[in-house]
């Protein structure tokens, strides 16, 4: 009795093909590994003369940021004109979409435009969630941040990143180094990891800076470099916000960085082969050492490139799905 | 006028009646159960077919919304629907607009809820002005206007100082204060129960201690004081556990507990439904599993609704962005009745906690189908099945996480007062 709902039938059609990109979090392996191969073959298609594929030809695509990003609105800008999709941007003031009423008539507006796919920033958790239940069934969301929710595409950008470098997921030790308690894109990056089946998943942070029961999501939970980066493969940095010195969750930027910032001391803990990543953008000083994010070890900036891939993919999926479910609707009506 | 119920298994906790009996009324009173008394001639029979009857629900906290937010419900439209689920006394929230402090208020709420006359409405006035927990209302004036309790609401009281005083100044006049405990510190900006889901769902947690730390807070103070108190709306175990260590070491102090926390937890809020969105928030299965055992013992006396009707819009937004709360006066009896039929409590017992347990916290002559006393009755039949939707509920809020839900039990006759005020 009084049972909840099962919160990824919103992500996928009846067949399972991706219809909106929310979370990463209940999606099938198999699912993740598509993307990630879909991904793989567009980052060899941007080494070639011709960049464009006509996989979105005539597709509109809106991206509604109501918080600002210049980075991620741009990499998604790219993906979409590279799938030859018409795109519009939307840089929404969320000062004037306080009152959820204002949002959904946004949804509606922008409806009325007949877009084919909403790439979605809020910072609110739930808005994607949100936004996918009340739109109309022809437009497909892709989440591009909410709140403290999810980031899934940051998250698989940076899988099709660890993958590429270093092949299997099986093997590998992953920390998760900084901000988990504001952090999106850790969460999504936790539950792609444990669904791409990596060995042993680490966050490290101080207990201010961790979320309660975060090992209920299949993680070890470390207060202490030296111990958490012991014999790791991957190391991924995450951005500090300036605003956490001001509400008694950390002493200075000093102290966070003597403790918790990635220099070569520390990074001396990590295997030798082990790489350094960071979602961006990077504040040199306080989270990283510029000697390890500039070094032979960062991928920071293969990172930026395989963002673009895995953006094409998943928006090339989720179009998929979307348009499949319309063939089924048709079907339906025609019935 | 006179009434005979004919035919229904009449329970009465105050007066151990569990039997199939006929109930007699005439001028607004229950005059005889059984034997009709010598020359009563029935102008109104309600056969029952063996439907429980039962005294009128009281339910200790409803927001009626009227003055001032009346797009989220009337006097009118909440009283009805109180009706329809069998309640004839609501205790309302001082969060109108104006607020519950000054007597021209108390007097609006009760006056209206007269004139539309489907069920008493009982005020609780604010226990400091503006609800800002500074300066003491004006709670003698008030109480003499009709208010039954005082609370701050979750609003709170952070000076504890403050907080004294007031507990204090109402013991003066042996007046009941209502706690709705929440430390607002430790809320911040908290939409859910602290915990996995909330660390998953990336929404921002209310820790356990936001409720205990004040429950205990209170608990000392109200032990200084010897204040009458009364906790509303408890969520977690660890509250129930110091409000009965209190209790057994002789304070007078009592609790009641909403339905939906008595069946829900945290896990509901997957998937961001705003339904589930409410305050206190839904808690852990430990919780849930603590207050079904306080109320078995005894330390949560009973059962309120915490009705919140809002509007649609309320609700249309990112889960943060709602506004809490549930409508509930209509699910409040099949809710309930789901704990018999889980064998968690007799139907006789259920019934105290929604009638004669409030009554008693109140200190109020109401509850109970004692000879002599008001009749205010609900029958009811404990296995009609109803699907919840937005046309089958009469209060303006919609807002009710069992929409489209089976529940079992419902009312078919309210009356209050020897009046008829609801038949289906």
């Amino acid at each position: 009795m009084f049972e909840a709902t099962d919160p990824n039938a919103l992500q996928l059609t009846s067949d399972g093909q991706l219809r909106h990109f929310l979370t990463t979090e209940g999606l099938p392996r198999e699912l993740l590994t598509e993307i990630l191969d879909t991904a793989d073959s567009f980052v060899d298609m941007s080494q070639q003369q011709v960049k464009k594929v006509p996989l979105l030809r005539g597709k509109t695509v809106a991206n509604l940021f109501f918080e600002n990003s210049t980075r991620t609105l741009s990499t998604f800008e790219l993906a979409a004109k590279r799938l030859s999709a018409d795109v519009l941007n939307l840089n929404i003031n969320t000062s004037s979409t306080k009152k959820g009423e204002t949002l959904k008539d946004t949804l509606m507006t922008l409806e009325a435009m007949h877009a084919d796919m909403f790439v979605v920033r809020h910072a609110d958790s739930g808005a994607a969630h949100f936004i996918a239940q009340h739109v109309t069934p022809n437009v497909a969301v892709i989440n591009a941040g909410d709140g403290r929710h999810a980031h899934p595409t940051q998250a698989m950008l940076d899988m099709l990143t660890i993958r590429r470098h270093k092949g299997d997921f099986a093997p590998l030790t992953v920390a998760i180094v900084g901000d988990i308690l504001h952090s999106r894109v850790a969460r999504s990056q936790i539950h792609a990891l444990r669904t791409l089946g990596a060995g042993e998943i680490r966050v490290i942070a101080p207990k201010t800076l961790l979320p309660r029961h975060i090992e209920a999501l299949g993680v070890k939970v470390y207060t202490d470099m030296a111990m958490g980066l012991r014999d790791v493969d991957v190391i991924m940095m995450l951005r500090l916000q300036k605003e956490r010195m001001q509400s008694a969750l950390l002493p200075s930027e000093s102290e966070f960085y003597k403790l918790y910032g990635l220099n070569r001391d520390k990074l001396a803990y990590a295997k030798p082969d082990a790489v350094v990543m960071h979602p961006g953008p990077i504040n040199r000083g306080v989270e990283i050492e510029s000697e390890v994010a500039d070094g032979p070890r960062s991928l920071i900036l293969d990172q930026v490139t395989n963002g673009i891939a895995v953006r094409m993919a998943v928006m090339s999926k989720a179009m998929g799905g979307q348009m499949a479910q319309r063939g089924e609707l048709s079907q339906e009506e025609q019935a | 006028m006179n009434i005979l119920i004919q035919g229904g298994r009449v329970i009465d906790p105050t007066q151990q009646w569990n039997e199939v009996a006929d109930l007699y009324i005439s001028n607004g009173e229950i005059v005889a159960l059984g034997q009709a008394p010598e020359g009563f001639e029935a102008e109104e029979v309600i056969e029952t077919d063996g439907q429980v009857v039962c005294p009128g629900l009281i339910d200790l906290c409803t927001h009626l919304r009227e003055p001032g937010l009346t797009r989220k419900g009337t006097i009118a439209s909440e009283t009805a629907a109180a009706a329809a689920g069998g309640i004839t006394t609501l205790v309302t929230t001082p969060d109108t607009q104006p607020l519950v402090e000054t007597a021209a208020v108390a007097e609006l709420i009760q006056d209206r809820a007269a004139d539309v006359g489907f069920a008493r409405v009982l005020p609780m006035g604010a226990l400091t002005q503006g609800l800002e927990g500074e300066q003491l209302a004006p709670l003698h004036g008030l109480a003499s206007s009709g208010c039954v309790a005082f609370t701050n609401l979750r609003r709170g009281i952070a000076s504890s100082q403050t907080l004294l005083r007031c507990l204090e100044y109402a013991a003066t006049h042996d007046l009941l204060v209502v706690f709705q405990a929440q430390d607002n510190s430790l809320v911040a900006h908290g939409c859910m129960h602290d915990d996995t889901t909330s660390t998953r769902l990336g929404l921002n947690g209310i820790p356990e201690a936001a409720e205990t730390i004040e429950v205990s807070r209170c608990l000392l103070l109200v032990e200084q004081t010897g204040v009458r108190a009364h906790f509303g709306q408890l969520s977690c175990e660890r509250s129930v556990r110091m409000i009965e260590a209190a209790r057994e070491r002789g304070l007078q102090v009592s609790a009641d507990v909403a339905v939906h926390h008595l069946l829900l937890t945290d896990e509901s809020v997957n998937g961001f439904n705003a339904a589930y969105h409410l305050q206190p928030p839904l808690r852990s299965q430990l919780d849930r599993a603590g207050l079904r055992q306080g109320l078995v013992t005894g330390t949560i006396a009973a059962i309120c609704s915490d009705h919140q009707p809002h509007d649609p819009i309320a609700k249309q937004a990112p889960f943060a962005a709602t506004e809490p709360g549930m409508s509930g006066l209509e699910t409040l009896l099949p809710l309930s009745l789901s704990l018999v039929e889980q064998q968690l409590l007799e139907l006789p017992q259920l019934i105290e906690a929604l009638t004669a347990a409030p009554a008693r916290i109140l200190g109020i002559d109401a509850g109970t189908l004692a000879i002599g006393s008001q009749a205010d009755i609900c029958i009811f039949d404990p296995n009609a099945e109803w699907v919840v939707s937005a046309d089958s509920l009469r209060s303006a809020g919609k807002n009710t996480p069992f929409l489209g839900q089976t529940l079992k039990g419902r009312v078919s006759a309210t009356l209050m007062d020897g009046r008829i005020v609801f038949r289906r």
